[in-house]
């Protein structure tokens, strides 16, 4: 169990560090988009409530797992989708004039 | 390949039985998701290659669903598949369906639905082993819940302020910080008990309650000028959230997405505060904006107010424009108006550049994505830093919707609440205007030197008809 912790703690922080270095270098043109695409990352708790709805562990776990994947998987959908509108929408090239 | 299964299955972690290389594979799955979300957040870095980011993040996703489906121990797939069908149904027309105004809210609400699951996956979790966890296990599941359900509520309040639901103004009361500290501490006491003492159950409920009200207590005294911080913070716990479950049920991509999403909501929320010259307990328990602005010594002051004929014609006549968007330009929809007054001034070889404060609107990023909607080239769009040297050889600064993040007080007044706020210089433009719609104060209640000094012009309306109108002027006379 302590090596697991530790393992985890690792991966952790290192992910942490590197997310900061890839997350400053974000234009502050792409924050919003940015802040969409985290928050569909974010439901990557769909993978544990994907394992809570579907291993059969009992009503009590089937039902919150199963309202967890709505969740979740609504989270994702939204997130991915929203983001790719907003930068469809970055141009840098005036578009023709009308 | 052949050969790489077996040497995977052999070196398949423990807790796989037959399903041991099964096990293998799925983690190896879980690593390339990983780098997808890696990858991802940086192809994000640049408009160029931001939309190979998304691609890269949606394959990501779509490995760790995959990798998780094919596990062995999910056995049912009925409950699955109708949720997921239920969860797209909901999500994909909130997404395309959105104008772009409303993004503030709809990524508070998206917020609030994965801080939700990860909330009911660590109270599952907690119930599933009945008392008997480990006390590793137990904090993760402690974090996981409590940052699970503050994130939930609190995002559920952040999306009531934003969509004009719950009034936007912070709700003050005495003695606020120390009710909403001593109910934080309450849940934070349950959660430490339950590492002790795994077997006290009757716990959970208050650790959930107490996390779900001291959510709504938090956000409750935040104003809306203060949403961009939060938003961001709200979004590092929803990551901090996933990471904890991560820890909980053993699984490193839960703990890298989790940790990825964390620092990046992190980061943009000590930007915003930077932005502010505000800390960050400043946002958290300040109750900004909460104070009304002492009306009394500005009765009587006059300010110039133009007409959009008088308006077109000053424009007409400069060299170099620089527009300032605010929340206002959001609220009234007036970015499209703003692109065709962009083109009108562009032919007549005008160069008109944007100039966006850091904390204009009520996310980070509001306004270049409002503005980038209306195909405004993002060339155009300067960043405080970059553009705030040019004021002084701009002929005209065109102010929509904006204030506070005009306001010379935070340069020179001690006294103001937002004294040392970096803001943008369009005082030392040649000429200032202001299209607003009537002489209120900004969010922070402070009034601004800016309307009374004697290159300002108020063009007072909604900014959407206003900016209509100068664009008519502008085209009419030389059409």
């Amino acid at each position: 169990m302590e090596d697991v912790l530790i393992t985890g703690l690792y991966v952790f922080v290192i992910a942490g560090f590197l997310g900061y270095s890839v997350i400053s270098r974000v234009s502050v043109l792409l924050h919003t988009p940015l802040m969409s695409l985290t928050n569909a990352i974010s439901a990557i708790s769909l993978v544990g409530s994907l394992i809570l709805a579907g291993s059969n562990r009992g009503t009590m776990a089937t039902v919150l797992g199963t309202i967890a994947v709505g969740c979740a998987f609504a989270n994702v959908v939204a997130g991915f989708l929203i983001t790719d509108r907003m930068l469809k929408m970055f141009k840098r090239k005036e578009p023709a004039k009308s | 390949m052949n050969e790489l299964f077996t040497v995977l299955a052999t070196a398949a972690p423990e807790g796989g039985t037959e399903g041991g290389g099964i096990a293998s594979w799925i983690d190896l799955i879980y690593l390339i998701s990983a780098i997808g979300f890696i990858l991802s957040l940086k192809w994000l870095s640049h408009p160029s290659t931001a939309r190979r980011g998304v691609f890269a993040g949606e394959i990501g996703m779509l490995l760790a669903i995959v990798g998780t489906l094919i596990k062995t121990e999910i056995v049912d797939y009925r409950w699955i598949t109708l949720a997921m069908i239920v969860g797209a149904v909901v999500g994909a027309p909130i997404a395309l369906l959105i104008k772009m105004t409303a993004v503030p809210q709809r990524t508070a609400f998206s917020h609030a639905l994965g801080a939700l699951a990860a909330g009911l996956v660590g109270t599952a979790e907690f119930y599933l082993h009945g008392g008997e966890l480990s006390r590793v296990i137990m904090t993760a599941i402690g974090f996981e819940t409590i940052l699970g359900y503050l994130t939930f509520t609190g995002s559920l309040m952040a999306f009531g302020k934003l969509q004009g639901v719950l009034p936007g103004k912070p709700i003050i009361y005495p003695g606020r910080n120390v009710i909403n500290l001593s109910i934080f501490g309450g849940a934070a006491l349950c959660g430490l008990y339950l590492v002790l003492n795994p077997g006290a159950t009757f716990l959970f409920p208050w650790l959930i309650g107490l996390s779900l009200v001291f959510g709504v207590l938090l956000i409750m005294g935040i104003g809306g000028a203060d949403m961009p911080t939060v938003i961001a913070l709200l979004n590092a716990y929803a990551g901090l959230s996933a990471a904890a479950m991560g820890f909980a049920i053993n699984n490193k991509l839960l703990i890298v997405a989790g940790a990825l999403d964390g620092t990046s909501g992190l980061v943009l929320s000590i930007i915003m505060c930077r932005a502010m010259n505000r800390s960050f307990t400043n946002v958290l328990f300040g109750g900004f904006g909460a104070t009304v602005a002492k009306a009394g010594e500005e009765e009587e002051r006059t300010v110039r107010s133009i007409h959009p004929e008088e308006a077109a014609q000053i424009l007409e006549s400069a060299q170099s424009v620089i527009v300032v968007p605010g929340y206002g330009m959001a609220v009234s929809q007036a970015q499209h108006k703003v692109r065709e007054l962009f083109d009108a001034l562009s032919r007549k070889d005008i160069d008109v550049r944007f100039a966006i404060h850091p904390v204009a609107g009520r996310m980070p990023g509001h306004m270049n994505v409002l503005l980038a909607e209306a195909e405004i080239p993002y060339d155009k769009l300067f960043d405080m830093d970059e553009i705030n040297s040019d004021f002084p050889q701009c002929d005209v600064a065109l102010i929509v919707g904006a204030n506070d993040v005009v306001n010379p007080a935070a340069r020179t007044d001690k006294g103001s609440p937002i004294y040392g706020m970096p803001i943008l210089n369009v005082d030392q433009a040649q000429t200032v205007m202001i299209v607003k719609r009537g002489m209120s104060a900004g969010f922070a209640g402070v009034g601004n030197e800016l309307f009374f000094m004697d290159k300002t012009m108020m063009l007072f309306g909604d900014a959407k008809s206003y900016i209509g109108d100068v664009v008519k002027e502008l085209s009419g006379v030389h059409a």
